[in-house]
């Protein structure tokens, strides 16, 4: 049986080009720009950020090349795993901020 | 079949010929309290190869005979567990070169592992003697210094370096440079250089009340235990292709092995302390082993070095060297 998710995979990533070269080639380009180079946020702000978008995004390719993008522009474990916490409560908020339309419902349906 | 580094050089264009000798680097002895899990010496408390007494003389006699050789690196396993180690340091300095200790900090506490002798009394002799000391600290957070060096190793760290700033090591306007090596846990290029020396400047001042002169970032060698992990875990491929893609021809330009010579405990000499580990070593035209005995620094600098698929480890990035980051 063929798997989903292989790490070798990985490596593949460019071929999203396939059948759509001109629009892969803008694609990996304005990538480039936003995440390799120091803006206004640092490289390493960046990879954290993206790291915790993998988590959120839950892409396992993306957790593995941001773990380590986070390591090579000098993150600590610390705050790689603070940022998945901020991931996990803007999910935890999302969901629970979806609460008030469940009691506007609710209060519509209760007499 | 030519190696990955060298056809990198080819298809740029790029010539490595050696430029000066102006550092002689050592690797006086193998053994060390220490067993690390990257060392690319493959050092332990078992080892036994020490240079000679012979050898430690004909150092000395080099440098006294070779004034541009302006620099003695001392390396190991732990230099210090070096029976001549002081003689070495002191004549080296009588000769008025620079010396630099690579010093792994524990020793202090764990002292010879072979015959008990304690080696509380360095940081004051490295200050008498005004030698440069080199140490590493694979990070300012214990988590990855215990997972590289052992259990333990962090906090001992901490207390050595107390110590060596006491003595003023690493405290600006002393004029005692103490400089430490960060180099990455695993399969991953190190951080820039700048940007780490400013975490580990804040980490350590306000949590351990360390301070040290400047921050030198390592790449892993992919070689003996570093290599045989990445075999182990299936990762040796992956990082070749990344230290391949971040071949940066600068940093190739710089390589040390064009300044220095490196110096087994046989006295035999090599490119650098990679190559020695590699017995790599230097050979005459009639294929003898260039030795310190026959020491011959214009034959030295016509010599071809030995490049291999390693050296990509030297070229990756802001690029390695045993002075940290080199472009
Ligand atoms: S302290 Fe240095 S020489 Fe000793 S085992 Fe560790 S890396 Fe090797
Ligand atoms: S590994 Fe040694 S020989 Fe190879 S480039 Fe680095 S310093 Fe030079």
């Amino acid at each position: 049986m063929s798997s989903y998710y292989e790490s070798e995979d990985l490596k593949k990533f460019g071929d999203i080009g396939r059948h759509a070269g001109p629009l892969a080639e803008e694609f990996f380009k304005y990538y480039g720009m936003v995440t390799g180079a120091d803006g206004a946020l640092t490289r390493r702000e960046k990879a954290l950020i993206a790291l915790a978008i993998s988590h959120s995004e839950k892409c396992p390719y993306c957790i593995d090349a941001y773990t380590t993008a986070c390591l090579e522009t000098g993150a600590n474990p610390e705050q790689m795993m603070e940022a998945v916490h901020v991931a996990a409560t803007m999910k935890a908020g999302i969901t629970l901020a979806h609460a008030i339309q469940m009691n506007n419902h609710l209060d519509k349906l209760v007499l | 079949m030519t190696d990955l580094f060298s056809r990198e050089l080819e298809r740029r264009g790029i010539a490595l010929p050696p430029r000066a000798v102006d550092t002689l680097q050592l690797n006086i002895t193998r053994r060390c309290n220490q067993a690390c899990r990257h060392c690319h010496v493959d050092a332990s408390p078992a080892r036994t190869e020490m240079l000679s007494a012979e050898g430690v003389a004909a150092c000395l006699d080099v440098l006294e005979r070779h004034p541009q050789i302006g620099t003695l690196d001392l390396t190991g396993g732990a230099p210090e567990l070096h029976p001549q180690f002081t003689q070495l340091v002191e004549g080296a300095r009588a000769l008025d070169r620079r010396v630099i200790v690579r010093h792994n900090l524990t020793v202090q506490f764990d002292g010879d592992p072979a015959t008990k002798q304690p080696m509380d009394h360095l940081p004051a002799f490295f200050a008498q003697q005004g030698v440069e000391v080199v140490s590493s600290l694979p990070y300012y957070q214990e988590y990855f210094t215990d997972a590289q060096r052992g259990s333990g190793v962090f906090s001992k760290s901490i207390e050595a370096l107390h110590r060596l700033n006491a003595v003023g090591y690493g405290v600006p306007g002393t004029g005692r440079v103490l400089s430490l090596v960060y180099n990455p846990v695993g399969p991953y290029l190190p951080a820039p250089q700048a940007s780490l020396e400013a975490d580990y400047r804040k980490a350590l001042e306000q949590q351990f009340d360390v301070q040290f002169t400047n921050l030198f970032t390592i790449t892993n060698m992919p070689i003996h235990r570093f290599r045989l992990h990445l075999e182990k875990s299936g990762q040796y491929a992956a990082y070749m292709d990344k230290l391949l893609a971040a071949f940066n021809p600068a940093a190739a330009g710089n390589v040390m092995c064009r300044d220095l010579i490196s110096v087994d405990h046989l006295g035999r000499l090599y490119d650098c302390d990679f190559n020695q580990q590699l017995g790599l070593h230097l050979q005459r035209d009639d294929g003898t082993p260039e030795t310190i005995f026959d020491f011959d620094p214009a034959r030295l600098l016509r010599r071809s070095i030995r490049l291999g698929d390693h050296c990509l480890g030297c070229s990756a990035g802001g690029g390695s060297s045993c002075g940290g980051a080199t472009v």
